[in-house]
């Protein structure tokens, strides 16, 4: 266990440096939502989910739906990282012509559904674990949510449905770092207690902090083995989460200081180099 | 199974083609936002109770959960009333259903003012402008119950999304079974000389009184049955229009941004003639008698009489 | 070649007439850095409420505050503000013909880098079936005042478009521009070129180009979509015999489409519809997507001389 954590927190290292760098390089996107979420998909990618990076469209895999869209730059380093496209391709990121898409976009190989325009990932998954269940089939279905996505009503459509049609091959995840566009949560919209509201709809409630991988991955065991009710991972994360001045500063949920983010990259490149040889050849 | 004359809301036939493919096909699953009896999905959902899902009131999340079904590889039905899935749905309909361009068939009920008694929240006259706008979408609106049962089979075929809109109330059968429809093609129900009449929906049996008295009178109509506003069956206009040099569109939908629109930027831009257009016009309509609403709203055969008189007119004039 | 922030206009408008009417309340969804909203709130807290992520929520909330006398600035960005609470803009709003106004920063391809979810090519039309709505998409910062102004002093519903980038500056006075019936930028014979938004300043440079060739053209800057200047528009297509449709938004349904219901109705001439063909597009710079949709001086310049053969 122990040196599964230690390679799951290497690759989550290096999903942050690719964060940084496409975001610096596109000169806008969305770095503090990536970077509090870069753990708990470092888990899901590189543990957790069935997927072949080879063959993308697999009819069996997985589904992965980022609802909170704008943080697709994580997703699509986890991607490249585990070999569903180049990783030189993270460069074109938000370049006309690209695949990468400000937002993601079905077309994309390794993602599953268009998302960013907020609230409706997890009706989309629902729909994905009804189909599961209409066909027998096993794979499972992950939505990570934003907590200010929360404040739209659509998710609370989604969650009644979920527990209503008994989707135990759903798992949500929220991203609970506590800070949206225009402030924290609980300036913008309070949400008042998020596992409570959970609890009330009658999903499984498992409460971690999302930057521990000994938390993580045991989370996901718990709900796998939940049957009957959809569970729900409230994971209590840090906007920014491995970038100092980013921590916590909701005005970095979108690029703020080009200049200061790459000078960022290149202290995270000798540094990461410096540190550790599994990274020398994976940086660019 | 539906005979000539018989009055039949096209909402039943849609129910019963349901049935039908579902009988045939068992990758097709129908979602249904709480109306089910309303929109006759509630008969899909009788025999095949495992692949029908009532979402609640709740369409913006149905929309997005079809999405994600079809997505799967399903091909989905989506019911619920035309306000619902055009407008509540909107964005859903035009981020999760047409940019991903997944199989996802909404097919709704209580289009235009079929609804009658309802009133104004369940009358949707916006629809099929604001559907025709997002990039991808078909859409259908059939003018009987024949017609819907063949549009509804084609729709499982047709590759992409299709937004098909059906009526409340009942409307004429006008089509024998021997017709034969294809998604974009329009049909040519009447040749004539002097005007061409293009209707869509329920308006295309009215389209044929008016050019039952219009011929009385001396002008013969050329009738089209548009039942596929997008994409927009050109070459059918064309060859009508170079013949009659004229157009009265019709439709129970307002006069902006639907067929009349339609037509409207097609022949401007390809062949300009006179072009006039009947529906509602930028008003909210209200509760009331079907036929009683077309008259006060200035959508009865005697509307579409007048303006083909006026369109008549200002191709002389031209000239 | 001056320019202004359009979105930077919408803000610094709205303190004005906040400072002028105390009615005057405005509500954000999340965004109001970006929607310069949040020149407002620092100046009248009490009078600005941010809804959160939640539109739909925000346009029925501010039909209830309109129903008490209110003149509420719903605002977020135009994908959101008209088509995620579409039915809620025609239930809570245009049906009672409440008096919301609703302003719509980041419409068209301005968003760029977001890509195709976060970009508007469907608001106008969208909007423009509803019956009671007006719909005004300026073309500049000035024009952006002017409309904010009229909105203000307008009963009933009203859809404002604004930009995201610096924009070149049309109009020197928010006073001089006419909302309602359009303004004519430049005056010619051969053809008018009807636009709105970020393109009318295109149409006016291409004007230029064409002059100097021996064409010459009438540019007219639509700002009001809905009700479109009937008038206006039929006697310049009178005069000029054909008609081009500059615009950033769908083909199907937006400027292109009202002057071509109306031009052929009354006066039917050949007509070019400039704008996106009704494709989702794609993220990059907003440069290079108007250059993907054909909306540039040169393809205007082009259109414009293949127009003019079509003519009689």
């Amino acid at each position: 266990m122990i040196d599964k954590t230690k390679e799951l927190e290497r690759w989550a290292q290096l999903l942050r440096y690719d964060v940084v760098r496409m975001i610096s390089n596109a000169g806008s996107g969305h770095p503090g939502g990536c970077l509090s979420a870069a753990d708990i998909i470092t888990c899901l990618y590189f543990k957790e989910m069935n997927i072949r990076p080879e063959e993308p469209d697999w009819p069996d895999r997985d589904r992965f739906i980022l609802s909170k869209g704008h943080a697709c730059p994580v997703l699509y380093a986890a991607l490249a990282r585990r070999g569903v496209f180049p990783v030189k391709k993270l460069k074109t990121l938000r370049k006309a012509g690209s695949f990468l898409q400000g937002h993601p976009e079905i077309h994309t190989s390794g993602i599953d559904m268009t998302s960013g325009c907020l609230g409706q990932g997890l009706s989309v998954g629902a729909g994905m674990a009804v189909a599961a269940k209409i066909d027998r089939k096993f794979y499972r279905t992950y939505v990570m949510l934003g907590c200010g996505e929360m404040n739209e009503g659509q998710v609370w459509e989604s969650v009644m449905c979920a527990s209503h049609f008994k989707l135990d091959n759903l798992l949500a995840i929220v991203d609970y770092n506590r800070l949206q566009f225009d402030g924290s949560v609980d300036e913008v919209l309070s949400p008042g207690s998020m596992v409570k509201r959970w609890k009330g709809f009658n999903w499984n409630v498992i409460e971690i902090d999302g930057h521990n991988i000994n938390e993580i991955l045991p989370a996901f065991e718990k709900a796998r083995n939940t049957k009957e009710v959809p569970t729900v991972i409230i994971a209590n994360t840090i906007k920014g989460k491995g970038v100092s001045f980013m921590e916590n500063d909701y005005l970095w949920h979108s690029l703020m200081d080009r200049d200061k983010l790459a000078e960022k990259c290149k202290q995270m490149k000798k540094d990461m180099e410096n540190a550790d040889s599994f990274y020398a050849k994976r940086l660019w | 199974m539906y005979k000539l004359g018989d009055s039949i809301p096209t909402r039943n036939a849609y129910g019963d083609t349901l049935v039908e493919l579902g009988r045939k096909n068992d990758q097709i699953v129908v979602f249904e936002a709480d109306i089910g009896k309303s929109t006759r999905s509630a008969i899909f959902g009788k025999e095949f109770p495992e692949r029908y899902f009532n979402i609640g009131v709740a369409e913006q999340n149905e929309m997005a959960i079809a999405a994600g079904a079809a997505s799967c590889g399903k091909i989905v039905f989506v019911s619920t009333y035309a306000v619902f899935a055009s407008m509540r749905a909107c964005e859903q309909v035009r981020t999760f259903v047409a940019y991903p361009h997944v199989n996802v068939k909404i097919c709704v009920s209580h289009g235009g003012i079929t609804p009658a008694n309802d009133g104004v929240t369940h009358q949707a006259t916006e629809d099929l402008g604001i559907m025709r706008t997002i990039p991808g979408m078909t859409v259908i609106m059939p003018a009987d119950a024949v017609s819907t049962r063949e549009l509804v089979i084609a729709a499982t075929q047709w590759d992409g999304p299709i937004y098909l809109r059906l009526t409340r109330d009942g409307v004429p059968v006008i089509y024998n079974e021997e017709t034969s429809f294809k998604i974009g093609k329009g049909i040519l129900l009447r040749e004539g000389k002097d005007i061409t009449i293009i209707a869509i929906g329920d308006m295309v049996s009215k389209a044929l009184d008016a050019r039952d008295i219009l011929s009385k009178q001396g002008i013969l109509a050329e009738v089209i049955d548009m039942h596929t506003i997008k994409p927009l069956d050109e070459s059918i206009i064309l060859d009508s229009v170079r013949k009659t040099g004229g157009v009265v569109t019709v439709e129970d939908h307002q006069v902006e941004c639907g067929l009349g629109s339609a037509v409207s930027e097609f022949l401007g831009e390809n062949y300009p003639i006179p072009i006039q257009r009947i529906g509602l016009r930028n008003t909210f309509a209200e509760s009331g008698e079907y036929e009683l609403l077309l008259k006060k709203y200035k959508m009865s055969v005697d509307d579409i009489i007048s303006g083909c008189f006026k369109v008549v007119g200002r191709k002389k004039k031209k000239r | 070649m001056q320019t202004a922030s359009m979105r930077s206009a919408y803000g610094e408008s709205l303190v004005e007439i906040g400072q002028k009417n105390k009615n005057v309340v405005v509500l954000d969804c999340d965004l109001s850095k970006a929607t310069k909203t949040s020149l407002f709130a620092e100046k009248f807290p009490d009078r600005f409420f941010n809804m959160g992520i939640a539109e739909q929520n925000m346009m029925s909330f501010a039909a209830g505050l309109a129903s008490c006398g209110k003149i509420p600035f719903a605002t977020t960005l135009a994908v959101f503000a008209s088509m995620r609470p579409c039915e809620q803009i025609r239930t809570s709003i245009c049906i009672g013909n409440m008096n919301v106004k609703i302003g719509a920063p980041y419409g068209g391809l301005c968003t760029g880098e977001n890509g195709p979810t976060h970009q508007c090519i469907a608001d106008i039309n969208t909007m423009r079936g509803l019956p009671n709505m007006t719909i005004l998409a300026p073309s500049d910062a000035t024009s952006c005042k002017a409309c904010v102004l009229w909105a203000a002093q307008h009963k009933g519903p009203v859809y404002i478009r604004v930009l995201r980038d610096n924009e070149p500056v049309i109009y020197s006075k928010a006073s001089e521009v006419d909302v309602l019936s359009g303004n004519r930028l430049k005056d010619g014979n051969d053809i008018v070129i009807f636009s709105n938004g970020f393109t009318s300043h295109m149409a006016v440079v291409a004007a230029d180009l064409l002059e100097k060739e021996g064409i010459s053209v009438t540019v007219h800057d639509i700002i009001s979509v809905k009700p479109i200047p009937e008038k206006a528009v039929i006697s310049m297509a009178k005069k000029c015999g054909a008609v081009m449709t500059v615009e950033e938004h769908n083909i199907y349904g937006g400027l292109g489409s009202a002057i071509a219901e109306v031009v052929s109705q009354k006066c039917p001439v050949p007509m070019k519809i400039l704008g996106v063909s009704d494709y989702f597009s794609d993220s990059g710079s907003h440069q290079s997507l108007l250059q993907r949709a054909g909306l540039t001086v040169e393809n205007i310049v082009k259109q414009t001389k293949s127009l003019l053969n079509k003519k009689e």
